[in-house]
């Protein structure tokens, strides 16, 4: 049993549905914003996407040519680790379905790289069938860089930060390598269901 | 309970079988009301490594869930649940070599505080400067020791006139703030830069233009729903 903070009552958020905020999450309206750098300036004229490692001949993208692409709009709950969440967040982005498209991947596993050095890392599982997007623009705007603008992966059924911002390109691989706050105490997953935090969880 | 602002508290916490931790990392706070209900926040440590107690220092979030309680409703003797530390990138350790920029905007002082003490309790003869930025002199966390680091200490006030006995200035910050305060960037400082999302992203900024480079520069951001 937890002891009682006492006196403790707290702001019951009565108008969030609890079937949509997982364990220890709070409902907000804001866009909070969390990184561990400064925010990477690249003019779209310098950007490409990326696609590498263990999938054979590595696919490029240009700007133009990443935002020809079929795109989606999604909408979505994000669950950030510092224990923010935010409902129907609407994205245009370009499923990672699509980038895969042609090519036949032998590793189970792939690792995001990003503009300021950032990388995450996830099972392919978890990227593929319509679990996760390239995204572009947040609420009908070009993504704002401090959100992770031009382009982020938006992976929600795991905590934000594997939805990596200033994102460039993805790396398949054969082994699962942690990628950055996996090699600084968080979670090597990240199912905010399941309340993966930190190492220990 | 100590009060630092009229805003903020810092709470001295006696937390049995703490791990220890490094400068620069935080802690996640849970509580637990009668009826089981729980809120969880994370806030920075405040205390250098290797003191007997951990204080958390506090502002008051007027509509947030934790930090009401925390600053106005927690006595001595109260419980409350305490997970960490957590965090291992905004860290900063006296084995590393070279000198040491901390920017600060408002509470964003009380990790880089942690670090402040920790490079005093140490002996480290590493380069170390700290600029703040706050609205006013009565929002100033830890206001009289910093005094006692006034040589290293440098206040903007970006809503009055700082006393003439600080090293300071009256305006937001800018590049020819962080040039006099220095290290510059050809000195290769870890910097160190917390606070508000806005004055993160305009500090950070302003950093890279000055020639630091990026991965130098650790960053740690709160909105206003970080209550």
């Amino acid at each position: 049993m937890p002891p009682i903070s006492r006196g403790f009552r707290g702001r019951r958020q009565t108008e969030v549905d609890p079937s949509r905020l997982p364990p220890g999450q709070y409902a907000t309206n804001d866009f909070p914003v969390l990184s561990a750098g400064p925010t990477p300036h690249t003019p779209l004229d310098e950007w490409s996407f990326t696609l590498g490692g263990a999938v054979g001949e590595a696919k490029s993208w240009t700007w133009e040519e990443f935002v020809a692409m079929p795109s989606e709009v999604v909408t979505r709950d994000i669950h950030c680790v510092t224990k923010w969440s935010k409902f129907d967040t609407e994205w245009r982005g370009v499923p990672v379905d699509r980038l895969l498209e042609g090519t036949e991947p032998w590793g189970k596993y792939m690792v995001a790289w990003c503009d300021g050095g950032y990388t995450t890392n996830l099972p392919l599982a978890d990227v593929v069938d319509g679990k996760a997007w390239v995204a572009y623009e947040y609420a009908g705007e070009p993504l704002d860089p401090e959100h992770g603008g031009p382009a982020r992966l938006l992976v929600p059924h795991l905590y934000f930060w594997k939805s990596a911002k200033w994102v460039r390109g993805i790396n398949l691989a054969e082994q699962d390598e942690p990628g950055f706050w996996e090699s600084y105490g968080y979670h090597n997953y990240g199912d905010p269901w399941k309340e993966q935090r930190y190492w220990s969880d | 309970m100590q009060v630092e602002t009229p805003h903020a508290k810092t709470l001295v916490l006696d937390v049995p079988d703490w791990p220890g931790h490094l400068p620069g990392q935080h802690v996640d706070v849970r509580l637990t009301a009668e009826d089981g209900y729980q809120s969880e926040r994370s806030y920075s440590i405040a205390s250098a490594p290797g003191t007997t107690d951990l204080e958390l220092t506090v502002e008051r979030i007027d509509d947030g869930e934790v930090s009401p309680w925390l600053t106005e409703e927690a006595q001595p003797g109260d419980q409350f649940e305490l997970r960490g530390p957590v965090g291992g990138y905004f860290v900063w350790d006296a084995s590393l070599e070279g000198p040491v920029l901390l920017v600060a905007g408002g509470s964003g002082l009380v990790p880089l505080m942690a670090i402040l003490r920790h490079h005093e309790n140490t002996g480290s003869g590493a380069d170390l400067r700290l600029l703040l930025s706050a609205r006013m002199l009565e929002d100033v966390l830890y206001r009289s020791e910093l005094e006692r680091y006034r040589d290293v200490v440098h206040l903007t006030l970006t809503r009055e006139q700082p006393p003439p006995e600080w090293n300071g200035w009256s305006r937001r910050i800018d590049a020819d703030m962080l040039r006099d305060v220095g290290p510059g960037a050809d000195q290769h400082p870890h910097v160190y830069v917390c606070g508000p999302t806005p004055f993160v992203e305009e500090a950070a900024r302003l950093l890279v233009e000055l020639g630091h480079l990026p991965a130098a520069v650790h960053t740690e951001r709160f909105g206003p729903s970080g209550g």
